[in-house]
């Protein structure tokens, strides 16, 4: 059924509406993953958290978007008006762009199921993306004209650069043992033993630096509460926030369904319970990581800047490193290898 | 620094501290839909009581006035005469204000009252949006007749039960409808009584 649809059916309205249907239910995705992590937050620190808004406050979200949306849109007299409303954009158009290449089950003959689009060099594209990404928030620190934002952005600027250093490193032992840069081959790599298990302390190292990435508490020093307000969105106000929380949301899920390819075999199924569809065993295990992300969050304080760098520059790249080398060594010398 | 980078034990602790908590039972009461029960002493707003032949047991004394700490009183007595008895004394009160925006809810005007009219309730939903609506008069201390004869504050029990019942499910312990001789200063003040009126 597949080929002949794909045969009537021009390539492009496949694509289309392929990701017309991830971008709902990633945006559908990322509405509950803030009520997901409100209510864990909550039952964490023996709060019930939101319940008023429809049952369990399940309607949450849609009252926060309404809230959001009816928001008045400031632009402050200092900001350059259209870097300050550009920026919103780039973050947002960043964290979503990755969903394009991310393949969310076995693809089904022509390829109509597994992903928007599988590109062979899917890893390196999810990378450049998000390097682009921390335009989005150091240009709003620098566009909104004051010195919070300044200051929060100058920060994203350095810990992003650190930690992708040692981000790009330990992802890059997979890909040794892979042998490929296409998601689709690093998941078909895993089918018999996960890239947990022989990257471990990539896995570890990936984790960390995921959570910096995204800018995520203990590594959320950009948007600082404390020293700074609200960091680099300060000033933003109404939709325009709106869009860097989405953003924000989007890049944890999407770190988390990289996670998910990268080191815990994808779609495929534990202990061999393969009756469970790729894609269900895909989203627990993505969901799990969410869960992670905002445990850590409830039990890990912030870090201190000094600190933070130290552990970017003096303890993960050089683990990253000598996973790295560890891992190539391996390679090479392995006798099975041909 | 190393040292603290490295303390994986401790990461495992808070780790674990927070995802036990998870699955705690949450204390939250959620107030508008369920009410906390409070202890049977529980200072709230206030009321004036009645005998249980209806005449008001205030004698515009004002010695809760005199005793409230926070200035919140304002009693004005007036005389009884023998076509508008409002209370067994000589004297009632003629206008009688509480300004619950002052009261520090410390129970001294009770405590100082000789007659057990003005009296703690358990009731503390006193919110309005109006100063002018926090300064109660008799119009709303005043219990409507028949009602208002219950619990004097002393025979109220002390403690706090493990049940915490409201001081309105408690029973007392005397019967108050005996009317004011049966109390212990009702006894009292009948046995050194001069000069007032039957």
């Amino acid at each position: 059924m597949d080929t002949a649809l794909s045969a009537a059916v021009p390539f492009w309205l496949i694509v289309l509406v392929k990701s017309g249907i991830v971008l709902l239910v990633v945006i559908t995705t990322f509405a509950y993953s803030m009520l997901f992590e409100r209510k864990i937050m909550a039952w964490m620190q023996l709060r019930p958290g939101p319940n008023r808004v429809g049952p369990w406050g399940l309607m949450q979200p849609a009252a926060d978007a309404v809230k959001m949306m009816f928001k008045e849109d400031l632009t402050p007299n200092t900001a350059d008006p259209l870097i300050y409303k550009l920026a919103p954009f780039i973050s947002l158009v960043t964290a979503m762009g990755v969903f394009a290449v991310i393949p969310f089950a076995e693809p089904s003959g022509t390829g109509f199921f597994g992903s928007i689009g599988d590109v062979n060099a899917g890893i390196l594209f999810v990378f450049a993306l998000t390097s682009i990404g921390v335009y989005g928030i150091s240009l709003a620190g620098w566009a909104s004209g004051s010195k919070f934002p300044l200051l929060g952005s100058v920060r994203a600027t350095a810990q992003m650069i650190s930690y992708e250093l040692s981000m790009t490193m330990s992802v890059i032992g997979v890909l040794i043992l892979a042998g490929t840069t296409s998601f689709m081959g690093i998941v078909h790599a895993q089918y018999r033993v996960w890239f947990v298990v022989p990257q471990i302390l990539g896995f570890i190292i990936y984790l960390i630096t995921a959570v910096a990435e995204t800018n995520r508490a203990p590594f959320d020093l950009v948007e600082a509460e404390t020293e700074l307000v609200g960091g680099f969105h300060t000033e933003y106000s109404g939709l325009r926030f709106g869009l860097f929380f989405i953003a924000e949301y989007l890049n944890m899920i999407s770190v988390s369904c990289l996670a998910t390819l990268l080191f815990l075999g994808g779609w495929n199924a534990l202990l061999g319970l393969t009756f469970i569809p790729g894609l269900v065993w895909f989203l627990l295990k993505a969901g799990g990581f969410l869960f992670f992300y905002i445990w850590l969050r409830t039990t890990l304080p912030r870090f201190r800047y000094d600190r933070l760098m130290d552990f970017g520059w003096k303890v993960l790249l050089p683990a990253a490193t000598f996973n790295l080398v560890l891992t190539a060594v391996v390679v090479a010398f392995w006798p099975t290898n041909g | 620094m190393r040292k603290n980078l490295f303390n994986v034990g401790a990461l495992f602790n808070g780790f674990r501290t927070t995802f036990s908590y998870f699955f705690y039972k949450k204390p939250t009461i959620e107030y508008p839909s369920v009410t906390k029960q409070h202890a049977p002493r529980f200072h709230g707003l206030h009321e004036l009581r009645r005998y249980a032949d209806g005449k008001e047991r205030c004698i515009g004394c004002e010695l809760c006035a005199i005793a409230c700490p926070a200035n919140a009183i304002t009693v004005i007595g007036a005389e009884n005469t023998p076509d508008d008895r409002r209370s067994p004394g000589e004297r009632y009160a003629a206008r009688y204000e509480i300004d619950e925006l002052r009261c520090i809810f410390c129970g001294l005007c009770e405590e100082a009252c000789p007659t057990d009219a003005i009296v703690l309730t358990p009731r503390f939903e006193m919110a309005d949006y109006r100063r002018g609506a926090f300064i109660y008069a008799k119009d709303r201390l005043l219990v409507a007749p028949g009602e208002g004869v219950g619990t004097a504050p002393d025979e109220r029990p002390n403690g706090i039960p493990a049940d915490l019942g409201l001081v309105s499910q408690q029973k007392s312990t005397v019967d108050i409808t005996a009317g004011y001789e049966a109390t212990a200063r009702g006894k009292y003040l009948k046995d050194h009584r001069r000069g007032l009126a039957g």
